[in-house]
């Protein structure tokens, strides 16, 4: 469905530099050799900082952006050459931005782009009717685009995104801004999309509450390198996310010994246990419970958000080497 | 049938949503006819006969110059130009679908939305406070012609000065330069018939003198057979040519477009 192969993209920036009236030109790299495929029907999360590249990606996927160099297709296109001919096979929704008309009211936006997209008068019956269902557009279809709360324009234009059936949806940033209910209804729809219809989509984001949900295979990005590639255990493992284990003793005592298991924290009775990759946390409790009287024990994962700021940051080198 | 008179059509629904906007607008364009309907009054009373013109005709052309700030929208401006700082036009540039054209077709609505809620009032005011000249029907179908021309030339003018906003990243500047030329060269301050020789033939010679000018003259019944012709081929052949430079800029812009907003 896509397919990237060492691809470059450099704009140059012009500052005024000083005293001298000339502007500087620096030439910046927003991407810089990225390589990836995308197979139908995968579900893919794209991450990475401000400013990483994402959006740059996005651009020249669907054609609006050139590449410096490297070769980019997707669904067999070349999309700076073919960018209309994409247009109608993909469906493209900004968190930021809508594409919907603001004075209009949300039903007459749909029609619009039904007739933008050629959706014959039958097919545009069938496809209004179930994404009305799914993302119960119902209430607010006669309303004005301008008076639609954040969710509901959001859930407008992932409709419109979707009228034509396309292939692949590309998706920047869908759920920025939504309330834990609207993000819920995003989410539950693009899973079913993705499942039920097979479509293809890439999803960029900084909630990472969509990837887990969402999301079966990970890409990170980072000063428009490519730094990560795989799904979110792999993630885990690769950043050396670890598993750390909380007991209570009955007793303040010293740090327990037990193989190869560290103690990185004594406080008074309450110790914290480092679990190597790999360890059976059953059998490390149950070599405790046999040497220590234990009131309480947990068990803790170090979340996705801890483990993508620390990429993010660079504090943890990402251990194995970029799959693609 | 393309998307194209559709979006046209969508257009006109969208600049009618707002009526009493443009009753607004309407009122302040009728109240600025009598305004410049006294002035020139004064002046042909002082120079009776002035280009060609009689007292009647600088009153009609008060009036009518009015009516057409809105569609062929004088001052200026495109909402492209909003969408190109924002980096909104990303949207317009995933449709499936001409930029140019696209807009084009909005713009065609607007003009027709407007040419009704703000093109009669001001007439209406003229005639009732003044006397005006009304065309005979064939100079009416002729001037809808002109009219018509004169939207697309509008459009071409603005979305060249629009396309700019990709590498000036602001229009102001732009947009005031091209402001005065418009006003000036169009004859919307004074008509074109009053000024001197050479600068007249030079205003006639530009392509804001399509916008008002041209339409008045025809509406006055300053211009018939050969003249009328020649009116109308001078208005398209603008048209025609500032379209082809708005193709190629457009082209050029796309290419140069760069990551604005994220």
């Amino acid at each position: 469905m896509i397919e990237m192969t060492d691809v470059t993209k450099t704009f140059v920036l012009r500052r005024r530099n000083g005293r001298r009236l000339r502007r500087e030109r620096t030439p910046v790299r927003a991407v810089d050799g990225v390589t990836f495929t995308v197979e139908r029907g995968e579900f893919l999360g794209y991450l990475g900082p401000n400013g990483a590249g994402k959006s740059t990606t996005i651009k020249m996927l669907t054609g609006i952006l050139t590449p410096t160099s490297g070769r980019v297709r997707v669904a067999g296109l070349d999309p700076s050459r073919a960018r209309t001919a994409l247009a109608r096979r993909i469906g493209v929704v900004f968190g930021q931005r809508t594409t919907l008309w603001w004075d209009l009211p949300l039903r007459d936006s749909l029609t619009l782009v039904r007739r933008l997209y050629r959706v014959e008068e039958r097919a545009y019956r069938t496809r209004l009717a179930e994404l009305t269902a799914l993302l119960e557009l119902e209430p607010f279809l006669a309303t004005p685009v301008r008076q639609l709360s954040l969710g509901q324009r959001m859930r407008g234009d992932l409709a419109a995104a979707l009228l034509h059936d396309p292939e692949l949806l590309v998706l920047d940033e869908p759920t920025i801004g939504l309330d834990v209910v609207s993000k819920a209804t995003v989410r539950g729809f693009l899973a079913r999309l993705n499942a039920e219809r097979g479509t293809t989509i890439l999803l960029t984001t900084h909630d990472l509450g969509d990837i887990e949900r969402l999301c079966r295979r990970v890409m990170i990005i980072d000063r428009g390198r490519p730094a990560f590639d795989g799904d979110l255990a792999a993630l885990r493992r690769a950043a050396g996310a670890d598993r750390q284990l909380i007991v209570e003793l009955a007793a303040p005592s010293p740090p327990v010994e037990l193989d190869g298991v560290e103690v990185t924290l004594v406080e008074g009775p309450r110790q914290t246990l480092r679990l190597p990759d790999g360890a059976n946390a059953a059998s490390v409790v149950a070599a405790l419970a046999a040497r220590h009287e234990v009131r309480d024990i947990a068990l803790r994962e170090t979340g996705i958000e801890d483990i993508v700021a620390r990429l993010y940051r660079g504090d943890q080198e990402i251990s194995t080497p970029v799959t693609s | 049938m393309g998307v194209i008179p559709w979006a046209s059509w969508y257009a006109l629904r969208r600049y009618s949503a707002y009526p009493l906007g443009s009753m607004a607008e309407a009122v302040t364009n009728s109240f600025f006819g009598v305004v410049r309907a006294a002035i020139l009054l004064a002046l042909w009373h002082a120079r009776p006969g002035l280009g060609g013109y009689d007292a009647t005709d600088a009153v009609t052309f008060s009036f009518l110059t009015q009516s057409l700030i809105g569609p062929v929208q004088i001052f200026g401006g495109m909402e492209l130009a909003q969408r190109i700082r924002s980096g909104d036009v990303a949207i317009d540039l995933h449709r499936p679908v001409d930029l140019q054209a696209w807009w084009l077709a909005d713009d065609v609505g607007r003009a027709m939305s407007t040419l009704v809620l703000r093109g009669l009032p001001p007439m209406v005011v003229g005639a009732l406070l003044f006397t005006v000249r009304l065309p005979d029907p064939g100079e009416a179908a002729a001037f809808a012609v002109s009219v018509g021309l004169a939207v697309l030339l509008s459009f071409a003018l603005r979305y060249l000065v629009t396309l700019a906003m990709f590498w000036l990243h602001d229009e102001r500047g732009v947009q005031a330069v091209t402001l005065v030329l418009s006003l000036f060269f169009s004859g919307m301050i004074i008509p074109l018939v009053a000024f001197p020789e050479t600068l007249g033939d030079v205003a006639r010679a530009l392509p804001w003198s399509g916008l008002i000018q041209v339409p008045a003259d025809v509406f006055l019944g300053h211009r018939t057979g050969g003249a009328l012709l020649s009116g109308l081929a001078f208005q398209a052949a603008w048209a025609a040519g500032l379209l082809v430079a708005g193709r190629l800029l457009t082209r050029a812009a796309t290419r140069r477009l760069e990551a604005q907003g994220g």
